[in-house]
């Protein structure tokens, strides 16, 4: 049996749990806690201390795993636990919560800087009302052209199995590149 | 959609260069603790600003460019209340009194003057008005935003080194004592002045700056010139963290025909969920 992990980063609360939940063929298995920070407690009363993960079963021999990064900067220790021989990454952002895109670009960088896999960025939320639109959000997060910046809504799942396959896109498309 | 934020995560140099790349047509609106402002966009391009309540009608703004003398401000503001300022633009040229491009170029200066102030406002919120247009009376210019940005990232990173340099305004400061040094010889601006009366071990940067009414960059700027001086000493508070450097993992090198085959496999089975 060969397994191969995708890892979805993100800021803290911002659909980590929800993205791998709508996919999963299990219960994901997600480590929550009260959160303690006031600020944070004000967003959502539980979030991933731990990590998380979902899996999908693609055949006998091939299982994939999703795994979620606690997205509070002071559980980043576990970052490049998790990072390890992924094959690829998404950063999800929150198009709702501008505060936090600075944030998801520091993520980003962080994990670039521990493997030069593929990854896209999801921008979650885009169903509210006051989400930003893509291309504003491409500028403000400082992602080149190239980068694939994706409508997503975690709780959706047809949106969430095009986040996934674009990835796989991306990744199949950087083999194709380096046989060249 | 919102094009809305705080200017803590967002600064007003990011903001240009967003609706520089965007080509945005609109008014940025941002309300700053004591004032707003408001400045309207062309494609892109700069077209209008607009500060608090300071006045920036044309016969304002072409006496603070030393266009016009105060008596023909006065003249103006009492003769012709009810002029637009595209009106006002006209009578001067037909009259003979300035060209066109001194009346642009001095609205230009005065405009970017406005944004260039905005670059130290760090605390505040920020719209973007797609429908909001400058009122129809004022002339507008279209004043590419290159330079202005350029401009801004610089005070950005003066302002990031001064955030390294002095990393909390919660700190106080202290004289360091030098025999032989007195203050009364030192050669220190009005602004300068004003934060040095307020140096007390139980002050803080913030505290002195708000009573010396400057915005965080400017006391930061003058605290970093008494720092450098050798004049004064922050009083640090305890507790420093420590960082560690990690390793980077290895990565794993498999055969490309497999991992293809393999993520071509996912593929398939993520089409079928």
């Amino acid at each position: 049996m060969q397994t191969v992990k995708m890892v979805v980063t993100g800021p803290f609360s911002a659909g980590k749990t929800e993205f791998i939940r709508s996919v999963s063929e299990i219960d994901v298995v997600s480590t929550e806690r009260k959160v303690s920070a006031d600020g944070e407690r004000a967003v959502k009363n539980a979030t991933t201390v731990a990590m998380d993960f979902g899996r999908i079963t693609v055949d006998e021999d091939l299982v994939l795993y999703l795994f979620g990064t606690p997205g509070q900067k002071r559980f980043d220790f576990m970052w490049e636990i998790l990072s390890e021989g992924m094959l690829g990454f998404i950063v999800m952002v929150d198009s709702t919560r501008p505060e936090t895109f600075r944030e998801a670009r520091s993520i980003l960088e962080t994990f670039r800087a521990y493997a030069p896999t593929p990854y896209v960025v999801a921008a979650n939320k885009q169903d509210m009302a006051d989400a930003w639109d893509i291309d504003d959000m491409r500028h403000a997060l400082r992602l080149d052209g190239k980068v694939k910046l994706l409508p997503c809504v975690a709780s959706d799942k047809a949106t969430v199995k095009n986040v996934l396959l674009e990835l796989l896109y991306s990744i199949l498309a950087e083999m194709d590149g380096g046989d060249k | 959609m919102a094009l809305r934020g705080n200017l803590r995560d967002f600064t007003v140099t990011q903001l240009l260069n967003l609706i520089n790349l965007a080509h945005k047509t609109g008014t940025l609106v941002i309300e700053g603790p004591t004032e707003a402002a408001k400045v309207a966009f062309r494609d892109g391009k700069l077209a209008h600003a607009q500060i608090g309540q300071e006045d920036g009608r044309l016969a304002s703004v072409l006496h603070r460019s030393n266009r016009l003398t105060t008596g023909q401000l006065r003249a103006i503001q009492t003769r012709a209340v009810h002029v637009s300022d595209k009106e006002l633009g006209l009578l001067l040229i037909n009259a003979g009194y300035m060209s066109q491009d001194d009346i642009l170029n001095s609205l230009q200066s005065y405009f970017t003057d406005v944004v260039r102030r905005l670059f130290t406002w760090v605390e505040g919120s920020f719209r973007f008005e797609n429908d909001m247009t400058p009122p129809e009376d004022r002339i507008t210019v279209r004043l590419d935003l290159e330079n202005l940005i350029i401009e801004g990232a610089r005070q950005l990173r003066e302002w990031e080194q001064l955030q390294d340099e002095i990393p909390s305004l919660d700190m106080a400061l202290k004289f360091i004592e030098r025999p032989g040094t007195s203050m009364q010889k030192m050669n220190l601006s009005v602004e300068e002045w004003r934060v040095v009366s307020y140096i007390n071990p139980r002050n803080t940067i913030q505290q002195i700056a708000s009573a010396a009414k400057m915005s965080d960059l400017e006391i930061r700027r003058i605290v970093y010139g008494l720092l450098q001086a050798g004049l004064v000493e922050v009083v640090r508070p305890e507790g420093v963290s420590v960082s560690v450097d990690r390793a980077r993992p290895q990565v794993t090198v498999q055969n490309r025909e497999e991992q293809k085959s393999l993520v071509n496999r996912l593929i398939t089975r993520i089409r079928s969920i």
